[in-house]
C-alpha cells in the first residue's frame, strides 16, 4: 500500500489531497486564531504563549512543516510527470478551454506565490516568536517578547508594503484554494455531477472566509495604526 | 472452369439443421489449437468477434485492419440497433417469425438454412453483449428495452442510444482485448491486406502492407477469414467511412473465390441529401428515426416550388396538402416498410418532380406529429443525438422544421460467396459479416447486419472453422518463404511500381468521383439494360484512363495515404464493372436490385422466381476479360415464394 | 469563402516538423473541415506536392479516427463534435486557421497530423473488459440494471477513444478515457466483479505509458467530443484507492 503512494498517479494524487486538506484545517485555525487578535490582543497573546515552546506546539509545528513538505515536494514531482508527459513539442496555439478555471492550470505559480508569502511571513512572525524561545531568547530582534504576537501584528502592519505583500499572498491563497478545496474531493472520488456545483461553492467559500478573516487583521491593524499615527 | 458449388446445407427440418451440423462437424483438440494459426482480415462486429472467439479457444490469431485500433472499423457507425427474436416484448416474435421477416426482406434470394441460423442465434448473441458490458437502453423495471425497425410487425430490435454499433464493437474489441492480453491474439493495426497467398489450392497467408512504414509483409496461417466488410465506396459516396473498400475481398476473387450476387446494393432511404460536388461522404439518419417520423412531399406542385423558392416553409404546409405517400401506398407497414421500398418510393415522387429541394432530390422526415403526441423532451430523449447532428451538419432544427432526406449507398448484400460453413470456393479462407453475400438475399432489413457480423464472428464460424482445422492438425507453421508467397510479393511490389510510375494527371479522387457518378447514375436505385451497358463500357474506359492518367504522389516506402487510395480504387474500377454485368444478367427486379423493364403496373419489383432464383456466383477470369458465372440455385422448402406485400 | 491555413507539417516520427502555409479558396460554407483539407489535397497532388496527411474515416463522429488541435483547440471549435462534423461555416471568411496535430509524450506523431494512439489500446487491453467467454453467459434479462445504472453507463460508454483528453490535457493525461472504460463497467453489475482489478491495471498501465496526472482542470470534459464528464474521474479514483486500500 506505501508503494502505490509513491509510484501511481491517482496515489500521488491521494497524497496532494490529503497534505491539501490537512493544510486546509491548519489555516481555518490560523485564520480564527488571528481573529481574536481584532478583539482582544491580550487574548491573541495567551494563545501565542500556549503555542511557544512547549512540545505539543512543538510537534503540532514539525507535523504541519512535513505536511507542507510533503504538498510541495509531490507537487514538483507531479509536475515534472505532467511536464514530460506533455511531450517536447508544444501547441503553437492555445486557448482557454471554456468552464476551465484560469486557477486549475497555474496551481503550481500560485503555490509558489503561496510558498515566497509563507517564507516572509516564517521570517516576520515565526523566526521572531517560536524559534526565539526555541533557542532559549526571552525576547526577539523587535525587542517583544516571543508570546507578543500583538505586538508584533502591529509592527508588521504599521508598514504598507507588508499589508500590500500579505494581500497578495492572500489572494494568491485564494485562487489556489478554489480549485485545491473541491479538487480534493474529486481526488477521493467523494464527487460527482450533482455534486460538482455544490463542493465548488464550499471551495469558493471556504477560499473567501480565509481571505477575508485573514485580510481582516492585516486591514484592521494597518488601520488602527494609521489612526494612531493621525491622532 | 465453371465452380462446382456445394452449399453443404445439412439435410432434415429447418429449424434442426443447425444443431444437427454442430453435432455432425469435427472438433481440434485444445493442444492441437495451439499449434493452428488464423488470419482475420478486419476487426468490425464479424472479424472482432471471430478473432476474440477464435483466440479463446485457444488458436493463435493474428488480426489486421486498416485503421489505428481495431475499436474503428465501420460497424461502429451503426446507428440504430440489432434483431433478435428474444420476444421479450411478449408481440407474439419467434426464431421463425424473425427468419420469415429476414428471408421475405430479403425478396427471397437468400439461403433459407443460413437465415434460420442467423435468427437460431440472435438471441445468443444479445445474452453475450450484456455479459460483455454492452449498456442497452433499459426500462424502468431494469430489463432491456426494444424498439421496432422496418420490415417488421413486431418490436424487436435492441439499442443503446443512437450509438449501438459503437457499443456492440466496443464489446467485441473488449473481448479482443481480453484475447490480446492473453496472447492469443496478435493485433496488426494499420495494416492493409494487398493480397491473398493459395497454395496447393488452399489459403494459406497473405501478403500485406504496413502502412505507416510502407513495408510489403508476409503472413502465413491454416486459414484465413475475411471480414473486411462491404464495398459501397464504389459509389465514391456512401454512407460507408472513407476508408471502406472491396480490395481485400477482391484480391480472394482475383484469387478465384467466387463473388456473389454483387449488383444487391443496399439504397438507404434517410440519409441527409447531398449538397454540393466537393461533398466527400454522406451522412445516414438512422432507421430508427421511422419510429416516429412521418414521410411526405408536397401535393401541389405550386408548394414545391415555393419550397425550392425559399417562400414557404415546410412547416407551412396544410396537413391535407401533404402526400404521405408510404402511408398512402403500404398502409400496413406505412413509414417502416423495408429500406428498398423506401428507397424506391422516394425516388419515385422525386422523378415525378416532388422532389423538396433545390435538387429536387430531397423528401421529408416530419416529427410534427410525434413531437405534439409525445412532446419534445421524449422525442429529444429518443432522438436528440440525431437532430443535433442532423442540425449541425444542415443548420435546420428538425424540432422546427422536417428533415430532408434523400436515399444513399449503405450496405451491399452481395459479397463472396461461402457455403453453409462461412468458408468460400477457395479452401481455408472464410468470409463472414457484411464481406459474404449469404443472409440478407437482395435487401437487408435494418437492424440485421449487426445481427449477421455477430452471429458470424461469435457463433457460427468458430465452430465451422474446426471443422476444416482438423485436417490440419499435422501441417507445420506455415513457410512464408516458398515460391507462392514470393510470387505475390513480387506482383504486389510489381503493382505498386506501376501506379508511382505513372504520374499522369488526374488524382485517385478526380477519377474515384467519375466512378462513383457512372455507378449511381447507371447501376443505382433504377438499372434497365441500356444504362447497364453504357456503364460496363464506360467503367472500361474509366479503367484504362486510370491505369494511364492517375498521378499517386509521394514515396510508397512511407506513409502514404494517396497510394491506399489508388490501390483501393484500381480494385473498385474492376468490382464496379461486375456489379453492373450481375445487374445486367439479373432480368428480373428484386429488393435493392431494380430494373426499370422488370416492374408491375403500380411500379413495384417484378421478381422472376422462375428463372432467378439463384446465386449468381462471378469467377474471375483476367481484368479485361469476362467473368464466368454460375448458379446456385436457391431450393425454398419451408417458406412459400410469395410477392412481397406490406399494404396490409 | 477563403483561409490561410497554417498546417504542421512532418515527414515521419523522425524527422523535425513545422508550420507550413497555404491557402484555399472558393469553399461553400456547407463544406465540412475535413472536405476542405480534400480540396486542399487535390490542389496540392494536382501541383505535384504531398497532401497533408490526417486521420479520419467515418466522417460521422463516431469512429475516433479524426483528430487536429485546430486554432488551439481540440476537434476545433464547437462543443460535443469531432473535427469531421465541423462546418465551415463556424469560421469567418478570410481567417487564418492553425492545424496542429494531438501533442502528447505518449502520442508520438508519425506523419503532418497524424499520431499514434496505440497507448489507448494498450490501456484497455491492460483490463478494459469483462471476462466472460463467448456462449457462456447468462439471459440477456436475466440480472434487471436500473435504468439509472444502465444510462449512466452508456454516458461514459459513448467514449470514441479519440484521445482529445489527453491531447487537450496541460498534464498529458489519459484520466477520462480511462475513467469512461471503467467507470461504465463498473455502474453494472457484469462489471463490478472485476471491477478493482481493472482499475488498478489500467491506471498502472497508464502511469507505465507515460501519460500525466489528473489536476481536475475539467479541460478533458470541456473537449470531449462525447461530453464525457469528470464525475467518471472521481468514480475511478474512488474505484482504484478503495481497491488500493483493500489489498
Amino acid at each position: 500500500m506505501s508503494c502505490f503512494l509513491c509510484n501511481s498517479s491517482v496515489g500521488k494524487k491521494l497524497v496532494m489531497s490529503v497534505s491539501g486538506c490537512f493544510l486546509v484545517l491548519f489555516i481555518l485555525f490560523h485564520m480564527s486564531m488571528n481573529l481574536t487578535a481584532i478583539i482582544s490582543p491580550a487574548g491573541y497573546n495567551t494563545i501565542c504563549e500556549f503555542l511557544g515552546a512547549n512540545w505539543y506546539a512543538l510537534a503540532g509545528t514539525a507535523v504541519l512543516a512535513a505536511g507542507v513538505l510533503v504538498h510541495i515536494l509531490y507537487a514538483l514531482v507531479l509536475t515534472l510527470n505532467n511536464y514530460r508527459a506533455r511531450g517536447s513539442q508544444r501547441y503553437a496555439v492555445t486557448v482557454q478551454e471554456p468552464g476551465v478555471a484560469w486557477s486549475s492550470k497555474n496551481m503550481l505559480v500560485l503555490g509558489f506565490v503561496v510558498l515566497a508569502g509563507l517564507a516572509i511571513h516564517l521570517i516576520h512572525f515565526w523566526s521572531k516568536m517560536q524559534l526565539v524561545e526555541l533557542l532559549g531568547g526571552h525576547v526577539n530582534a523587535l525587542g517583544f517578547g516571543p508570546a507578543d504576537g500583538a505586538a508584533l501584528i502591529a509592527h508588521t502592519f504599521s508598514k504598507w508594503y507588508n499589508v500590500l505583500i500579505y494581500l497578495v499572498w492572500l489572494a494568491a491563497l485564494w485562487f489556489h484554494l478554489t480549485h485545491g478545496v473541491w479538487s480534493m474531493f474529486q481526488t477521493v472520488g467523494w464527487a460527482n455531477d450533482t455534486w460538482y456545483p455544490r463542493l465548488k461553492c464550499l471551495a469558493n467559500v471556504v477560499a473567501t472566509l480565509v481571505f477575508l478573516g485573514f485580510a481582516a487583521v492585516v486591514v484592521v491593524y494597518f488601520a488602527k495604526n494609521c489612526c494612531c499615527t493621525c491622532c | 472452369m465453371a465452380f462446382k458449388l456445394d452449399a453443404k446445407i445439412p439435410a432434415g427440418e429447418l429449424a434442426q439443421k443447425w444443431s444437427n451440423h454442430k453435432a455432425a462437424i469435427k472438433v481440434v483438440s485444445p493442444a492441437n489449437k495451439r499449434k493452428l494459426d488464423i488470419i482475420v482480415i478486419g476487426t468490425g462486429l464479424g472479424g472482432g468477434a471471430a478473432a476474440a472467439s477464435l483466440g479463446e479457444l485457444g488458436y493463435n490469431v493474428k488480426v489486421f485492419c486498416i485503421q489505428d485500433s481495431p475499436r474503428r472499423a465501420h460497424s461502429i457507425a451503426a446507428q440504430g440497433g440489432i434483431n433478435a427474436a428474444k420476444n421479450y416484448q411478449n408481440d407474439n416474435d419467434s426464431v421463425y417469425r424473425l427468419f420469415y421477416d429476414t428471408i421475405k426482406g430479403g425478396d427471397y434470394r437468400a439461403r433459407e438454412a443460413n437465415v434460420y441460423r442467423l435468427a437460431e442465434v440472435s438471441n445468443l448473441i444479445i445474452d453475450q453483449c450484456v455479459a460483455q458490458g454492452v449498456p442497452f437502453a433499459r426500462e424502468y423495471g431494469g430489463l432491456l428495452a426494444n424498439r421496432s425497425f422496418g420490415g417488421a410487425q413486431v418490436s424487436r430490435t435492441f439499442y443503446a442510444r443512437g450509438q449501438t454499433g459503437q457499443q456492440l464493437l466496443l464489446g467485441a474489441y473488449a473481448a479482443l482485448n481480453k484475447e490480446i492480453a492473453a496472447g492469443t491474439v496478435k493485433s496488426y493495426p494499420r495494416h492493409e491486406m494487398l493480397d491473398l497467398v493459395i497454395e496447393n489450392g488452399e489459403a494459406r497467408g497473405i501478403i500485406a502492407r504496413n502502412l505507416v512504414t510502407g513495408e510489403i509483409e508476409r503472413y502465413g496461417a491454416h486459414a484465413v477469414v475475411l471480414a473486411s466488410g462491404g464495398y459501397g465506396n464504389v459509389f465514391f459516396l456512401s454512407t460507408n467511412a472513407m476508408g471502406s473498400n472491396g480490395s481485400a475481398a477482391f484480391q480472394c476473387y482475383r484469387k478465384g473465390a467466387g463473388f456473389a450476387n454483387p449488383c444487391f446494393t443496399q439504397i438507404h432511404p434517410t440519409c441527409i441529401p447531398k449538397h454540393g460536388t466537393q461533398q466527400s461522404k454522406l451522412t445516414l439518419m438512422s432507421e430508427s428515426l421511422r419510429n416516429d417520423g412521418r414521410i411526405w412531399v408536397p401535393k401541389k406542385l405550386e408548394d414545391v416550388k415555393a419550397l425550392r423558392a425559399g417562400t414557404l416553409k415546410p412547416s407551412e404546409i396544410a396537413e391535407e396538402d401533404r402526400d404521405y405517400y408510404l402511408e398512402r401506398r403500404y398502409p400496413a407497414f406505412g413509414n417502416l416498410v423495408p429500406r428498398d421500398v423506401a428507397s424506391r418510393a422516394a425516388k419515385e415522387r422525386c422523378d415525378a418532380g416532388f422532389g423538396v429541394n433545390e435538387t429536387g432530390l430531397a423528401v421529408f422526415l416530419d416529427f410534427k406529429t410525434a413531437i405534439a403526441r409525445l412532446g419534445k423532451d421524449i422525442i429529444k430523449q429518443r432522438y436528440g443525438n440525431l437532430f443535433d447532428m442532423y442540425e449541425e451538419i444542415t443548420d435546420v432544427s428538425p424540432y422546427e422544421e422536417p428533415m430532408q432526406i434523400f436515399p444513399a449507398v449503405h450496405y451491399t448484400m452481395g459479397g463472396i460467396w461461402v457455403d453453409y460453413n462461412l468458408m468460400t470456393t477457395i479452401p481455408g479462407l472464410y468470409a463472414i459479416g457484411e464481406a459474404n453475400f449469404s443472409d440478407h438475399g437482395a435487401n437487408r432489413l435494418g437492424a440485421s447486419a449487426l445481427m449477421q457480423g455477430l452471429a458470424d464472428g461469435y457463433f457460427v464460424l468458430p465452430y465451422t472453422i474446426g471443422d476444416y482445422l482438423s485436417h490440419k492438425i499435422q501441417a507445420p507453421k506455415v513457410d512464408t518463404n516458398t515460391p507462392a508467397f514470393e510470387e505475390a510479393e513480387k506482383a504486389v511490389r510489381a503493382k505498386i511500381a506501376k501506379l508511382m510510375s505513372i504520374q499522369g494527371k488526374q488524382s485517385v479522387d478526380d477519377i474515384h468521383k467519375r466512378l462513383g457518378n457512372i455507378m449511381w447514375e447507371n447501376v443505382g436505385m433504377a438499372r434497365s439494360k441500356e444504362s447497364l451497358t453504357k456503364a460496363i463500357a464506360e467503367i472500361k474506359a474509366l479503367r484504362a484512363e486510370f491505369w494511364k492518367d492517375v498521378k499517386v504522389v509521394g514515396d510508397p516506402m512511407s506513409f502514404n495515404v494517396e497510394l491506399e487510395k489508388a490501390l483501393r480504387l484500381a480494385d473498385f474500377l474492376e468490382l464496379g464493372e461486375l456489379m453492373a454485368r450481375d445487374a445486367l444478367n439479373r432480368e428480373e427486379s428484386c429488393g435493392g436490385h431494380f430494373r426499370v423493364e422488370h416492374q408491375t403496373e403500380e411500379g413495384e419489383a417484378d421478381r422472376d422466381d422462375e428463372h432467378f432464383a439463384y446465386a449468381a456466383v462471378w469467377e474471375y477470369k483476367g481484368m479485361d476479360a469476362e467473368p464466368e458465372m454460375t448458379k446456385e440455385p436457391l431450393n425454398f422448402e419451408f417458406v412459400h415464394l410469395a410477392k412481397r406485400n406490406y399494404k396490409d | 469563402m477563403n483561409f490561410t491555413l497554417k498546417i504542421w507539417r512532418q515527414k515521419d516520427a523522425k524527422s523535425k516538423g513545422g508550420f507550413e502555409t497555404y491557402k484555399v479558396s472558393d469553399i461553400s460554407e456547407d463544406t465540412s473541415f475535413l472536405e476542405m483539407l480534400d480540396i486542399l489535397n487535390n490542389d496540392l497532388i494536382h501541383a505535384g506536392k504531398e497532401p497533408v496527411a490526417f486521420d479520419h474515416d467515418c466522417r460521422e463522429g463516431i469512429c475516433g479516427m479524426c483528430s487536429l488541435h485546430i486554432d488551439g483547440k481540440a476537434h476545433g471549435p464547437g462543443q460535443g463534435a469531432t473535427t469531421c462534423q465541423i462546418y465551415m461555416r463556424k469560421f469567418k471568411d478570410g481567417a487564418t486557421i492553425t492545424i496542429e496535430p494531438w501533442r502528447s509524450a505518449a502520442f508520438p506523431v508519425i506523419k503532418d497530423l497524424v499520431v499514434n494512439r496505440g497507448a489507448y489500446d494498450q490501456i484497455l487491453q491492460a483490463g478494459g473488459f469483462i471476462s466472460v467467454r463467448t456462449n457462456s453467459v447468462p439471459d440477456a434479462n436475466a440480472i434487471p440494471i436500473p435504468k439509472a445504472d444502465a444510462d449512466e453507463a452508456m454516458d461514459a460508454a459513448a467514449c470514441i477513444g479519440c484521445g482529445a483528453c489527453a491531447a487537450t490535457c496541460k498534464n498529458g493525461s489519459a484520466m477520462l478515457f480511462v475513467a469512461a472504460r471503467v467507470s461504465s463497467l463498473a455502474k453494472l453489475p457484469q462489471g463490478r466483479v472485476e471491477g478493482a482489478r481493472r482499475a488498478k491495471a489500467m491506471v498502472a498501465k497508464m502511469d507505465e505509458l507515460g501519460f500525466g496526472n489528473c489536476t481536475n482542470t475539467g479541460a478533458c470534459q470541456a473537449e470531449c467530443p462525447k461530453s464525457i464528464s469528470i464525475a467518471h474521474i472521481a468514480r475511478l479514483n474512488r474505484e482504484f484507492l478503495s481497491a488500493k486500500f483493500e489489498d
